[in-house]
């Protein structure tokens, strides 16, 4: 069996303390390849710091596709303000780990699109098992 | 009710504001004081996307908070004021009788020093927190709730110390 070549990444999670790390890490060791994404952690950093680093990864990085955590998380407040100006690139909130493993999978569709398949994947990935009414 | 917290935070809203502070308190509503944001409908659209539906927001100039805020301290839901920066907070200390001020999050810059994990300070923004207390407020830092606060004689004392 060939050595897989290393995959260019597709898209930035980002969100509070280790969530980015943590839920791509969980990917590397269901999938393999939790190279596919970059990670960043908005620990002690300022808005503005948070928004510089979006904008490098995403110019840097060619990515257009970030994940974030939480709707009024400053990862999610910075990204949004440094994707403005890219009517092509999207920004999916409520990360979690179905839709980043579907998104992984999902490499022969440009990366956007693989983004809203995952969106709905997580989506429907959510459930609400035992208990008593 | 009343303002609960009168923060001084650099991100403005975010997660410890909306979820850390707004949950338990049950926070209806949000003075954010930022001249740039006031003037900025997209900015504004930005930040009420960030908070929940039940959680409403209200955006002034610096100079247009000052006579504004009495009405919010009057307001039987629990409240929070936001400034995004030092200076701002004791201009609403000296002409708006803010009396309790929180440093909820005051990130790395050059100039600045850092005091806990989440405060680095200027020497100039040191002065103006002194002048806060100078004219009647009681300050210290507390990222969240569940944090103990940090008076600003203990903060000004501390030295790139983890809390």
């Amino acid at each position: 069996m060939s050595e897989r070549a290393a995959i260019a990444p597709r898209a930035l999670v980002a969100g509070h303390a280790d969530f980015a790390v943590g839920l791509v890490s969980a990917v590397q060791q269901i999938t393999g390849r939790g190279d596919v994404f970059v990670t960043l952690s908005g620990r002690d950093l300022s808005g503005a710091d948070i928004e510089a680093a979006v904008r490098r990864v995403v110019q840097e990085r060619g990515i257009t596709v970030v994940f974030t955590d939480l709707q009024a998380g400053s990862c999610t407040m910075a990204a949004r303000k440094a994707l403005r100006d890219h009517a092509d690139h999207v920004l999916v909130v409520g990360a979690n780990l179905p839709m980043l493993i579907d998104f992984v999978f999902a490499d022969q569709v440009p990366a956007t699109e693989a983004a809203r398949h995952a969106l709905e994947r997580g989506r429907s990935a959510i459930a609400l098992m035992g208990g008593r009414a | 009710m009343t303002l609960i917290l009168n923060r001084i935070d650099d991100r403005l809203i975010h997660g410890q504001v909306v979820v850390g502070w707004g949950q338990p308190f049950d926070v209806r509503f949000i003075v954010l004081v930022d001249d740039e944001v006031a003037r900025s409908d997209w900015e504004q659209e930005l930040y009420r996307m960030g908070t929940p539906p039940d959680m409403e927001v209200f955006f002034y100039t610096l100079d247009a908070a000052v006579g504004a805020l009495p009405a919010y301290r009057d307001d039987a839901r629990p409240g929070i004021l936001l400034t995004g920066d030092v200076a701002s907070m004791l201009r609403l200390v000296t002409d708006a009788s803010v009396r309790d001020v929180n440093i909820g999050g005051i990130h790395h810059r050059p100039d600045r020093r850092q005091r806990l994990r989440y405060v680095f300070l200027s020497p100039g923004e040191e002065a103006l927190l002194k002048q806060m207390v100078e004219r009647g407020a009681a300050v210290s830092a507390r990222d969240v709730p569940a944090s103990n606060p940090v008076d600003l004689r203990a903060l000004l004392e501390s030295e790139t110390v983890a809390r």
